[in-house]
C-alpha cells in the first residue's frame, strides 16, 4: 500500500497538490457515534488525498437514508448532489455526461439501492459509467428506525427479535453478472483492506462497485444479526490480501505470479492480489459469480476484490462524446450555423 | 367507432347536394393498421400542397401494429382553416372492419369509394358511391400478394385523383418524394397510382368535390410538432437527452437524434451530445436532472404516464433549482388509457407536478413553428429561471403532418443563466448559490468542475438556507419559499405573451390554447358568419400567466375558455391566479373524446351556452 497516513501526523504532511487532508474534510457528521459509515467517509477521503484527487475535480452523489448524507461530511470543496431516493444513479449518469472530466463518486445504503434503487443499479452496472459506486450496508433501514432492508442475512433478528426470512440480494453477485467492471466487498472496520480497494476502484475506469458492510450501531449491532461488528469481524473471510501501487511508483516490485494477480489500472496504477484462497481469478466473470454464490449458501462473509477488467468500454467511450465537457462547449459547437436550418427547411418543402 | 355529427353534417350535407365544393372538402380514408396507407395518405396530402392548395392530414390511429381499423383525413381548405373538419366529405372504405358503419355515420350527400368486394352502395341511397375493385386494378402491377395488398392503397390515390383533377403530374411528385432512393419501390407505387388513375377515368363523376391548382403554399413546409420540437432542441444546442420510449412523444427523440447524428459529430467523430436511452422514465428526468446540474442543455421527452413517473424527481428539480427541459406531448390517460389519441389533459397536474408547493412553468406552442420556437427558448428560459421547464404539446400538434412558414435561424445567442466561473469567483471572493443578490429570487450558480475552492456547494432538497446548508429553521424555510414565489411570478413577464385576435371590444371573449389554436380561429369564422358574433380571442401561450390575460378577463363579460380535457384544467389555474370577482366570467367548453379539435363543435357549443 502507498504511503499509508500516519494516524495523527496527517494533518501537516500534503498530497501531490500541495493540498493537506484538511482540504478534504467535510461537515461535521450527525451519524450516530461509531456508525460504519463515518469510517467509510474517512477512508474515502484519505484515498483522494493520498492520490491527489483535486477536490474540485470531485462530484458526489447520493440518494436517500443513512448511508446518502454522508457526502456533506467529507470533502465539502467537491460540488455535492443529495437525489431522491434510489435514483442517485440517475443523477450521477446526467451529471457525469454533461461533464466527462469529473470524478464521481456515488454513496448508496443497501436500502437505497437493493430495494428502491435496484432499478437504477442494474442499469447503472451494464452500462459501465465511470464512477465509483460505494453501498454502505448495514443490512438495516437506519433513518426510519430499523426496519430489515432487502441485503440482511435469512434468520438475522432485528432488536425486537424478528427474524428475516426472506433470501438477501447479493449486490456483488449481481453486479458482476450485470457488467460491472470492478466489484469488491470489504468492512467498514477493515482499514487495510478498505482502503487499498478505494484507491483502486478510484483508478480504475468505468463502474467500480463497492459493497462496504459498515454496522449500523444503533439498529442492527445486537446479538443475533449477521450485520453487527462483532459479527463481520469475526466471520471477515478475505480473498486476497490487497495492496495498491500508485502509478508513479515503481511496479518492478517482486511479486509472485504464482500467489498474487497484478491488475494494471487506467492511470497506471496497479492492484496486487494476493490470493488467499486456490483457483480464483478476479478476471473471470463466471467464477466470481459462482464463488459468491458458494460464500452465500455456506454463510461466509466473503471480502475481496471479485471482480475487475481494467480495459472494458465505458459508456463515454460507447457515447464517444468530445474530450471537453459537454456542459460548457461554446454555442458555436452546439448550435449549427444557418445553413443546416435552411437546408433541413428546404427538404420539408 | 370516429364521432360524426348528424346535426352539423345536416347543415352541410343538405343544401349542399348542389353546391360544389372546390379546394374545401375533407377525405376521410379507412383502412387497417400497418397496411401501409400511411404513404400513400401522405402522397395525397403532399400532391394537393403541391397544387398549392392549404392542407392537413390527420392520423386517427389505434394503439396497434398491424390489423386494427385506422383512419387518415385529409383536408383541403381554400380558406387556409386547418383544423380538422368534423364533416367528412369523401370516404375511402377500404377496411371490412369498419365500412359499413363509416357509412352509416355520413352525412347525405357524401360520396364513397370503396373495395368493390365489400358491397356498400345498397347501405344507403343518399349517397354518391364509387366501387372500384382494387385487387383486379393493381393485378397488373405486381404478382406478389404481399406488394398488391400495399399497392391497393396507392390505387386509391390514383383513383381520387382522378375523381377529384388531382394533377397526375404532382401525385406521381409526391411519390417520388415519399420513397426517395427507393427506385423500386418508387416504380410500383408510381405504377398502382397510374392504374387507379386509369381504372377511374370510367367512372361517371356524379359527387361535388374537385381542386383546383391555386397559390397558396408557396413556400411553406410539411412538418409535424415532434420534428419541428426536435429542430428546435438542435437549435437550443441541446447537449443531453436522456428518455425513454412512449406514444406519441417517441418520434420527437428519434428526429432529434437522427439530426444529431448529422449535425453534431466533429470531424474526428466525436459527438458534442450525450444521448441516453433510460430504463424508464424516472430515470431519463433524474438523467436530464443531473445533466442540467452539470451545466449541459438536458432533456427529456415524455408523455402523461412519464410525467407522473417524473413528480418526485421534478420537484427536487424545482428546489434544487436545476434548469432542464421537458417535452410532454399529452396524449390521453394512464395505462392502456386511448394511448394513441390527442389531449390536453395533464396541463393541471404538470402546473404543480410533485409534491409541497411545487409550481412549473408550462410553455404552450399552438403551432409547429412554436414546436420550433418554444423548442429553442424552454432551454433558455429554464437556464435563466433555473427551474424545469415543460413544453406542453400533445399527439395532434406533435404526430400529425401540418402545413408551416419555413422556421427562422433563432434571432439570438444561447441565454446561459447566471452562471459563475473560477475568474468570477476570483474577482467576487465566493458565493451563496441561493442568494437573491438581484432581487428577482434567482441565485446564482456554480456547474461541478470549476476549478475554485469556494465553487463547491452541497446540493439538496427543500430545507436548505440561501448558502445550501441544510436547515430546518422555519424561518430560513419560509424565506426560501417566498424568493421560490417570487422567481415563479417574474417568470410571467419573461415567458412568451399571449397573442391577441379580434378587436378587444367584443363582447365574447374565447381564451385557448396549444393545438386548439386552428379551430378557434375557423369556430370565430363561423360565429361571425353564421350567428353575427363577434368575437375576441386570447391564446395563451405560457404558465404562470402573463398579466395581460387578466386583462382580458376583465375586458369582456363572459370568456370561453375551450380546452380538450374534461375538467377545465387552464380554466382551474386562472381560477387560482385572476381576482375573483373575475372568476364567475369563465365558461368551459370541453373537448374529450381523443379527437383533435374542429371548429364545428366550438361554435356549436359557445353559441348554444351563449342562447341560455
Amino acid at each position: 500500500m502507498a504511503a499509508p497516513v500516519p494516524p495523527g501526523g496527517a494533518a501537516a504532511r500534503q498530497n501531490r497538490l500541495g493540498l493537506a487532508l484538511a482540504d478534504y474534510k467535510g461537515g461535521k457528521t450527525t451519524l450516530c457515534a461509531g456508525c460504519g459509515h463515518n469510517s467509510i467517509s474517512e477512508r474515502l477521503l484519505e484515498a483522494m488525498f493520498d492520490l491527489g484527487v483535486p477536490p474540485e475535480r470531485v462530484a458526489k452523489f447520493s440518494g436517500i437514508g443513512c448511508s446518502s448524507k454522508t457526502p456533506a461530511y467529507f470533502m465539502s470543496r467537491s460540488h455535492a448532489f443529495n437525489a431522491v431516493h434510489g435514483r442517485m444513479p440517475a443523477v450521477a449518469t446526467g451529471a457525469l455526461l454533461a461533464n466527462r472530466t469529473l470524478v464521481g463518486v456515488g454513496v448508496s445504503g443497501d436500502g437505497d439501492t437493493a430495494s428502491i434503487g435496484i432499478g437504477q443499479f442494474a442499469h447503472l452496472m451494464r452500462r459501465n459509467l465511470p464512477i465509483l459506486y460505494v453501498i454502505e450496508d448495514n443490512g438495516v433501514y437506519g433513518l426510519t428506525k430499523g426496519q430489515f432492508s432487502a441485503t440482511a442475512d435469512v434468520g438475522s433478528r432485528l432488536k425486537s427479535g424478528v427474524a428475516n426470512e426472506l433470501p438477501p440480494i447479493d449486490t456483488c453477485a449481481l453486479a458482476v453478472q450485470l457488467g460491472a467492471t470492478f466489484v469488491g466487498r470489504s468492512f467498514s472496520g477493515d482499514k487495510r483492506q478498505l482502503s487499498a480497494m478505494l484507491k483502486a476502484a478510484i483508478s480504475h475506469r468505468g463502474t467500480a462497485m463497492l459493497d462496504v458492510l459498515s454496522p449500523c450501531v444503533t439498529f442492527n449491532d445486537h446479538e443475533g444479526s449477521t450485520r453487527s461488528f462483532a459479527y463481520v469481524k469475526e466471520h471477515d473471510a478475505p480473498l486476497q490480501e490487497l495492496s495498491y501501487v500508485p502509478a508513479h511508483e515503481d511496479v518492478a516490485v517482486d511479486y509472485d505470479p504464482g500467489t498474487t494477480v497484478d491488475v494494471e489500472l487506467h492511470d497506471g496504477a496497479h492492484l496486487r492480489l494476493r490470493k488467499l484462497e486456490e483457483g480464483f481469478d478476479p478476471r473471470d466473470r463466471t467464477r466470481a459469480v459462482a464463488r459468491l454464490m458458494e460464500a452465500s449458501a455456506r454463510g461466509e462473509v466473503l471480502t475481496g476484490v471479485f471482480f475487475v477488467d481494467a480495459k472494458a468500454a465505458t459508456l463515454t467511450d460507447q457515447l464517444r462524446t468530445v474530450d471537453a465537457p459537454l456542459a460548457t462547449l461554446p454555442e458555436a459547437r452546439v448550435r449549427p450555423p444557418p445553413a443546416v436550418l435552411e437546408e433541413i427547411m428546404a427538404s420539408l418543402r | 367507432m370516429l364521432e360524426h355529427t348528424t346535426a352539423a353534417a345536416e347543415a352541410g350535407g343538405g343544401r349542399a347536394a348542389a353546391s360544389p365544393l372546390v379546394n374545401d372538402f375533407s377525405i376521410q380514408v379507412a383502412t387497417a393498421n400497418g397496411s401501409g396507407s400511411q404513404s400513400s395518405n401522405t402522397v395525397l396530402l403532399r400532391a394537393l400542397f403541391q397544387m398549392g392548395i392549404p392542407v392537413s392530414g390527420k392520423n386517427l390511429f389505434p394503439s396497434n401494429i398491424a390489423g386494427l381499423p385506422t383512419w387518415y383525413t385529409v383536408r383541403a381548405s381554400k380558406d387556409g382553416w386547418v383544423a380538422r373538419k368534423k364533416e367528412i366529405d369523401l370516404l375511402v372504405a377500404m377496411n371490412p372492419d369498419t365500412a359499413r358503419e363509416d357509412v352509416r355515420a355520413l352525412a347525405p350527400g357524401a360520396a364513397v369509394v370503396y373495395d368493390a368486394p365489400l358491397g356498400l352502395a345498397s347501405l344507403r341511397d343518399d349517397l354518391v358511391f364509387y366501387p372500384v375493385p382494387f385487387d383486379e386494378v393493381v393485378a397488373p402491377v405486381a404478382s406478389e400478394a404481399r406488394l398488391r395488398k400495399l399497392l391497393r392503397n396507392m390505387a386509391y390515390v390514383g383513383v381520387l385523383a382522378r375523381l377529384l383533377g388531382i394533377e397526375a403530374a404532382e401525385v406521381e411528385r409526391a411519390i417520388g418524394r415519399v420513397f426517395g432512393q427507393k427506385a423500386k419501390a418508387r416504380e410500383l407505387n408510381v405504377a398502382a397510382a397510374r392504374a387507379g388513375f386509369e381504372h377511374a377515368g370510367a367512372l361517371e363523376k356524379r359527387d361535388r368535390l374537385s381542386v383546383r391548382r391555386m397559390d397558396a403554399t408557396a413556400g411553406k413546409i410539411i412538418v409535424d410538432g415532434n420534428s419541428a420540437a426536435a429542430l428546435g432542441a438542435l437549435f437550443a444546442g441541446v447537449t443531453v437527452v436522456a428518455w425513454y420510449p412512449i406514444t406519441p412523444s417517441s418520434s420527437l427523440v428519434e428526429t432529434l437524434i437522427g439530426h444529431l447524428r448529422e449535425h453534431r459529430v466533429d470531424a474526428d467523430g466525436r459527438a458534442t451530445y450525450a444521448v441516453v436511452q433510460a430504463e424508464d422514465e424516472l430515470a431519463a428526468v433524474g438523467m436530464a436532472i443531473g445533466a442540467g446540474w452539470a451545466g449541459a442543455r438536458a432533456m427529456t421527452a415524455s408523455a402523461g404516464p412519464g410525467l407522473s413517473l417524473m413528480a418526485e424527481f421534478v420537484g427536487l428539480a424545482y428546489y434544487a433549482e436545476i434548469p432542464v427541459v421537458i417535452f410532454d406531448v399529452q396524449r390521453v390517460g394512464p395505462s392502456t388509457g386511448l394511448p394513441t389519441r390527442t389531449s390536453q389533459g395533464d396541463v393541471l397536474s404538470t402546473a404543480f407536478l410533485s409534491h409541497g408547493d411545487t409550481q412549473h412553468v408550462l410553455l404552450f406552442p399552438g403551432s409547429v413553428e412554436e414546436c420550433f420556437s418554444m423548442g429553442v427558448a424552454a432551454f433558455d428560459v429554464a437556464e435563466r429561471l433555473q427551474t424545469p421547464v415543460f413544453v406542453m404539446t400533445d399527439l395532434d400538434l406533435g404526430m400529425n403532418n401540418w402545413m408551416a412558414d419555413p422556421f427562422p435561424y433563432p434571432d439570438r445567442p444561447l441565454d446561459r443563466g447566471k452562471v459563475l466561473s473560477k475568474e468570477d469567483l476570483d474577482r467576487v471572493g465566493g458565493f451563496a448559490r441561493y442568494r437573491d443578490v438581484d432581487g428577482d429570487g434567482i441565485g446564482w450558480r456554480t456547474l461541478p468542475g470549476t476549478d475554485h475552492p469556494r465553487a463547491a456547494y452541497f446540493t439538496r432538497g427543500t430545507g436548505h438556507d440561501d448558502a445550501s446548508a441544510y436547515s430546518e429553521s422555519p424561518a430560513v424555510f419560509e424565506e426560501n419559499m417566498a424568493r421560490l414565489a417570487r422567481k415563479l411570478d417574474g417568470a410571467r413577464a419573461l415567458l412568451p405573451a399571449p397573442e391577441r385576435h379580434g378587436g378587444g371590444t367584443a363582447p365574447v371573449g374565447i381564451l385557448a390554447y396549444g393545438s386548439s389554436h386552428p379551430a378557434i380561429l375557423e369556430a370565430r369564422a363561423q360565429l361571425a358568419a353564421e350567428a353575427g358574433l363577434d368575437t375576441d380571442y386570447l391564446r395563451v401561450r405560457a404558465y404562470p400567466f402573463s398579466r395581460e390575460v387578466e386583462a382580458f378577463v376583465r375586458a369582456h363579460e363572459r370568456v370561453y375558455v375551450v380546452e380538450q380535457n374534461r375538467d377545465g384544467q387552464l380554466a382551474a389555474l386562472l381560477k387560482l391566479d385572476l381576482p375573483t370577482e373575475l372568476v364567475p366570467r369563465l365558461r368551459g367548453i370541453a373537448h374529450v373524446h381523443g379527437l383533435p379539435l374542429d371548429a364545428r363543435s366550438v361554435t356549436d357549443e359557445l353559441l348554444a351556452k351563449e342562447a341560455r
